[in-house]
């Protein structure tokens, strides 16, 4: 009961009725979308939720990883890796994936955060880890090599394996998003969340009135990349490959920071708000593209869009809605 | 058998010497831009193939020499660069950085996807009539347009250097880097100052890519790899310090045609990135960066 005491202390009840209500609009979403609606709605939530696990480092304990690429490939491959060798089942492979990528996330943090490396310096490193995983895997026999891993994908469905169609993924992916919303709901109103925005805000000071905050940095990036692996282990068994190129390249770690970053950094509905946006942009822009006809048009107006965005509502889009509308979200 | 084996791994740290030097210049211009305003430059790797292509383009519709339309190059480069940190960079000086990433984030998706729209997504490389020619130094076998165009870096290496240390606009520019404060209390344009240090940067990359073309051809995917590279480049050698950009430049252009004769050539980035990862944990400041700041 304290659980859930804590969830909803201070959300006025018409915030609580309207999440709710989304919820209940999400639950039943499938039963009128078409095949396309639902795969859009997918994407969505995937950004979602990899944004929210993003956002737990960067917007909560504010160290810029521009790297998560590295948690999310390293999730999906040993999952993979598991399933298509011992046929264990990526539920319990979630686990394996998940203390990979949290031991991984416990490396590249302790080697940053020993030698006090910050800002610009700390995102390199992470970015540096990022390849030189990509690479490794590319060499690895085990997991495929650069010829990529493949999942078998004719076998009866079964949703102890993860294995069925849209329907199943889209349950699995909503369960997770709202689960990482409720998640980082609680640990911005526990302690730990109070010492990570005390970090953010001025590490020294933290510091100095007693925040351990090397293992408060540490637990930033484990909780974070623990999350980040989850989403890389759907992501294999919803595409069925994996490609050491696409898993752990650098446009897949900025793709995770986009929606956060546009949304509004630290906030709970920035991530989901910025996925939103994003998606319905991508998708808009696929469609003019395949009209035009002219490769790279897509990017074009994805990277106008990108500019646009920062430089009138820097913080944010949903910083600038919540005061639009009168809500009281405020970054944390 | 020794002999041949030390005689081709010669070979290749000259080969990779050569390189490094474009590969400095590239990385200079990443260098200048940091070392000044403190903004990472993330669509550095695709000014660089906008570079390369103008440089294909000249040499392919007006058959002038790359040689030849760099100083053009380079021009062009140092206006767009102007326009841009004026236009648009320059509100977000000092911002947190992961604004600044984003905002340089769009740029570069921007330049590569233009460069992918306009010329398509195959190779373009360009037919010089020294093509084939080399110089023979010893028992070592150099590459004419490599030698030419590590030459050129080094000289417009050295001209920036000049530009830095004997021009009134280049002291001013490092008085400004140096304390931001002290430059504007004594009355120096810092605004104006950002736009010049950024139109030199781009000059130094856009200048590095029609050098660059005469050793490998151009496609867009290339960009991504060069931005890559370039931070590597400038994290060993120092961010913002201009001798630690070319001494990192030859020291990642030895390390992979090192790599590529010594183990698989697909390894040779793995070599670089490891290196960069030593050189944060053990000297973050880089080979030749000063600590602090």
């Amino acid at each position: 009961m304290t659980i859930l005491r804590r969830l909803v202390h201070g959300v006025a009840p018409r915030v609580l009725w309207m999440l709710v209500g989304l919820l209940a609009l999400l639950l039943v979403a499938p039963a009128v979308l078409d095949t396309y609606g639902l795969s859009v709605l997918i994407l969505i939530l995937y950004f979602a939720y990899v944004g929210q696990a993003w956002n737990i480092m960067m917007g909560f304990a504010g160290q810029l990883s521009l790297g998560h690429a590295l948690y999310a490939g390293l999730g999906g491959y040993v999952a993979a890796g598991l399933f298509t060798h011992y046929g264990i089942g990526p539920w319990a492979g979630a686990f394996a994936a998940a203390a990979a990528a949290a031991l991984a996330g416990a490396i590249v943090g302790y080697l940053g955060f020993r030698f006090s490396l910050a800002g610009v310096y700390f995102a390199l490193l992470t970015i540096a880890f990022g390849e030189f995983t990509r690479i490794a895997f590319d060499h690895l026999d085990w997991f495929g090599a650069s010829g990529g891993l493949f999942l078998k994908v004719d076998v009866a469905p079964n949703p102890f394996d993860l294995r069925g169609g849209p329907l199943l993924f889209y349950y699995v992916i909503l369960a997770l998003a709202a689960g990482a919303f409720l998640l980082c709901r609680l640990l911005l109103e526990s302690r730990l969340g109070r010492y990570w925005l005390a970090i953010r805000e001025d590490a020294e000071a933290a510091q100095a009135v007693g925040v351990p905050v090397l293992r408060y940095k540490m637990l930033a990036i484990t909780v974070s990349a623990a999350l980040t692996s989850l989403a890389g282990v759907w992501n294999a068994f919803y595409y069925n490959n994996l490609f050491p190129e696409t898993a752990f390249g650098m446009s897949r770690s900025i793709e995770i920071t986009l929606a956060p970053i546009i949304g509004g950094l630290g906030t709970l509905f920035g991530p989901v708000v910025g996925a939103v946006v994003l998606t319905g942009l991508g998708e808009v822009f696929t469609s003019v593209g395949d009209t035009l006809g002219i490769p790279g048009i897509k990017q074009i107006f994805y990277g106008i869009a990108l500019l646009v965005i920062v430089m009138y509502r820097p913080a944010g889009v949903w910083p600038w809605l919540a005061a639009r509308f009168g809500a009281t979200e405020r970054r944390q | 058998m020794t002999s041949d084996f030390l005689l081709s791994l010669a070979q290749a740290i000259t080969k990779g010497l050569l390189t490094g030097m474009v590969y400095g210049l590239m990385a200079l211009g990443l260098s200048v831009i940091f070392g000044v305003m403190r903004v990472v430059n993330f669509a550095h790797g695709e000014m660089m193939i906008v570079g390369m292509y103008l440089a294909w383009a000249g040499s392919e519709y007006l058959q002038v020499s790359p040689m030849l339309s760099l100083p053009l190059i380079a021009a062009v480069f140092f206006v767009a660069g102007y326009a841009l940190q004026r236009g648009m960079i320059s509100p977000f000086i000092g911002r947190p950085e992961h604004q600044q990433f984003l905002l340089l984030l769009g740029i570069a998706l921007v330049l590569v996807n233009v460069c992918l729209a306009v010329v398509g997504p195959d190779s373009h490389g360009v037919q010089l009539d020294s093509q084939f020619d080399s110089y023979e130094v010893g028992p070592l076998v150099l590459d004419a347009v490599r030698l030419h165009a590590a030459i050129a870096a080094v000289v417009i290496a050295g001209l920036l250097w000049l530009f830095f240390t004997h021009t009134r606009i280049g002291k001013s520019i490092r008085a400004a880097a140096d304390n931001n404060m002290g430059a504007l209390v004594v009355g120096l344009n810092v605004k104006r100052l950002y736009a010049i240090t950024f139109g030199v940067g781009a000059a130094c990359v856009g200048a590095a890519g029609a050098l660059m073309i005469t050793i490998i051809p151009v496609t867009p995917f290339l960009a991504a790899e060069y931005t890559l590279l370039a931070f590597v480049i400038v994290i060993v050698g120092g961010l913002g310090s201009m001798t630690g950009a070319l001494l990192g430049g030859l020291l990642i252009g030895v390390s992979e045609a090192v790599a590529g004769l010594l183990v698989d050539p697909s390894l040779k980035s793995m070599f670089s990135f490891g290196l960069l990862i030593l050189v944060l944990l053990l000297r973050p400041q880089g080979l030749l960066g000063k600590r602090g700041t």
